[in-house]
């Protein structure tokens, strides 16, 4: 008796949110995960868009950036809905390709966003333009050391996306817009902090006079940021890094970082769902959409608009 | 819990397989029941659910929770745990991959190794269980981290693709009955049941599933009527670590590569698939078709509450009122 009350409970509940999601167009996104404040950041901007536009959103991701054979079941489950578009963040394209073709198949129109699908299918990439947030990081930098002097470059990797674009965003503004300033070196410590921290020490060491240090990820900038705490250059070496969490957003506030970039994790969600609008109507699309960036710094860090896109 | 020790003094051994198998059925039953209940719901629901396209997807989402939880619930039966099964599936699967895509080897030498270091590493685990008498508990978690750990070293924290043999991706991905036109079910499935059915004769009718059961119900009678139950239990780990490498070898080749960092929290859908199907955690009681069905509950309820767009978090509160449900439910079972 209470066992068929439970069951019928459960089953009533499944049918009314079930029932929510019977409307017009429908557009799931698949995204790298869904815990992370940054994800969430992601899916609050997808519901604002969804709203505004009247379709229907879900979004869902895996628990962890390894678990992509369940990202893949995510992906065919959506598949499964028939539905209008799909947004999708890979956490392996390769492994992807098979069921985005089956999409293609079905004229189902893929959105990428974060770092985009390495294939054709999708019609858009909604991300951040991180040769454009370099390059900015590149003008603080000018503007913080005076236009002059010698500064270094602190990057993840030589192989990534993000590694790749950012390096060259920072080091090609600097030399076609400062020619007083030299960057003595790009170095990489895998985004590990410790790496970072005795790559930054080693640097200082060899070049006394340096002025300025961009840390180019998370990881990247903590160690960075190490280096110059453990070499006693505090305030003599302008540090400048990119994306957030405690560690950043603490030194940042105490002004031990000058300021750094973050990605706009909203504006991804948003445009994801507003691009698949667009190409359901039949709008073209650009191949990029960028998603905008912000600088932030000791003043601003605690504006509205900048405590939306940090994480801790 | 309760009637456990009572249980295990008052039974002979060898006799607890058979005795349990009337309650087990009913087990099996109830779990199937369940299984039927949500694929008739979801499929009132929802017009996508019960489509060719949507069971093919349930079905290659289970095979390889499916195959760690057939090699889980071998050491579940002696009593034990293997905390290590979803990083060792890993293991083997960047073994595969190296051999095949790095060392330029062929496809059938990267299975066998992937087969290989899964028996050594079950082996491992069984040594430190039976002989230095490490709770599995710790052995086994220890063994994860190390698999884990050693995958990421080999290959260098990065995916190995198989872009050099493009008929790995056959393995799981392909078919054998083509023939079959909107129902093409991939091998992986079929390789799921092929060794799902290998492992029920095993557990059943053979010497070895004999002895996994006896050394659940009661090690030390087994092991004062003269059997050697150290031997035994090493080879149960062990053939739980050769059946990693069969999951290994199928992740692999569904997802094109190898990726080193997943596998960590695959052990406890694992776990809980055999739990769901009835092997009893204190040992001595399971089924294979208990544990298929219990991964098969499983998959279904993720794939279904995915089809009608629950939101993620209740799909993760639902699963797990559901596990609770069924371990319940199988407790109250053994009560009576």
């Amino acid at each position: 008796m209470k066992k068929r009350t439970v069951v019928l409970a459960f089953i009533l509940m499944l049918v009314a949110v079930g029932s929510l999601a019977a409307q017009q167009y429908y557009i799931p996104l698949i995204s790298k995960g869904f815990q992370h404040q940054f994800w969430q950041a992601v899916k609050e901007g997808a519901e604002q868009a969804a709203k505004d536009l009247g379709v229907t959103i879900t979004f869902e991701g895996p628990e962890s950036e390894a678990m992509v054979d369940k990202q893949i079941d995510m992906l065919a489950a959506a598949l499964a809905k028939n539905p209008s578009a799909i947004g999708f963040a890979a956490l392996d394209s390769k492994a992807a390709i098979p069921y985005l073709q089956q999409a293609k198949a079905k004229n189902i129109p893929v959105i990428a966003f974060d770092s985009g699908v390495d294939s054709d299918i999708p019609l858009t990439t909604c991300a951040t333009d991180n040769i454009a947030a370099a390059a900015y990081a590149a003008d603080k930098m000018a503007e913080l050391i005076g236009g002059a002097g010698e500064i270094a470059v602190v990057v993840h990797d030589q192989t990534s996306r993000t590694g790749i674009e950012r390096r060259d965003g920072f080091v090609n503004r600097i030399k076609s817009k400062y020619p007083k300033i030299t960057i003595v070196t790009v170095q990489y410590g895998g985004g590990d902090h410790l790496r970072s921290t005795d790559l930054t020490k080693a640097i200082i060491q060899s070049h006394p006079n340096l002025k300025g240090i961009f840390g180019a990820n998370e990881g990247s900038a903590i160690g960075v940021l190490n280096g110059v705490k453990e070499m006693g250059k505090i305030g003599k070496i302008v540090v400048i890094g990119y994306d957030s969490g405690a560690q950043q957003i603490a030194a940042i506030r105490s002004g031990e970082m000058a300021g750094a970039i973050t990605q706009n994790p909203v504006g991804i969600g948003y445009q994801v769902v507003a691009s698949a609008v667009k190409a359901l109507k039949g709008e073209k699309l650009p191949k990029f959409v960028d998603t905008g960036f912000y600088w932030y710094d000791k003043t601003n860090i605690d504006d509205p608009k900048i405590q939306a896109v940090l994480y801790q | 819990m309760a009637n456990q020790p009572n249980k295990a003094t008052v039974q002979p051994p060898v006799k607890t397989a058979s005795g349990t198998k009337g309650a087990s059925a009913r087990q099996k039953l109830l779990a199937f029941s369940s299984l039927v209940l949500l694929v008739i719901i979801f499929s009132i629901l929802s017009p996508n659910f019960f489509q060719p396209y949507n069971l093919i997807a349930i079905m290659l989402s289970t095979a390889v929770n499916g195959v760690l939880a057939i090699g889980v619930t071998f050491v579940i039966i002696t009593g034990g745990i293997d905390l290590s099964v979803g990083t060792m599936m890993t293991f083997t699967a960047v073994m595969a991959a190296q051999t095949v895509a790095v060392w330029n080897l062929p496809v059938i030498v990267g299975v066998l190794v992937a087969l290989l270091v899964g028996t050594i590493c079950g082996m491992a685990s069984g040594i430190m269980v039976a002989k230095f008498k490490i709770p599995p508990f710790i052995a086994t978690l220890g063994m994860s981290m190390l698999t884990k750990g050693l995958s990421l070293i080999i290959a260098n924290s990065k995916p190995i693709y198989f872009t050099n043999a493009p008929s790995f991706s056959q393995i799981s991905m392909g078919t054998m009955f083509p023939f079959l036109q909107d129902f093409q079910i991939p091998n992986a499935v079929i390789i799921l049941f092929v060794l799902a059915i290998l492992a029920s004769f095993v557990l059943n009718n053979t010497i070895f599933g004999r002895y996994t059961f006896a050394i659940g119900s009661n090690e030390e009678a087994v092991r004062l009527s003269g059997i050697n139950t150290d031997r035994w239990k090493i080879a149960v780990y062990a053939v739980n670590g050769l059946i990693c490498g069969v999951a290994g070898i199928l992740i692999a080749s569904r997802l094109n590569s190898a990726q080193p960092a997943l596998g960590q929290g695959y052990e406890l859908d694992a776990i809980a698939a055999a739990v769901i199907g009835g092997t009893s955690l204190s040992g001595g009681e399971g089924t294979i078709l208990g544990t298929i069905i219990g991964a098969f509950i499983m998959s279904t309820l993720t794939n279904g509450l995915r089809i009608l767009s629950v939101p993620q978090e209740w799909q993760i509160v639902t699963t797990g009122i559901i596990i609770i449900f069924a371990v319940y439910m199988d407790m109250l079972r053994k009560r009576r």
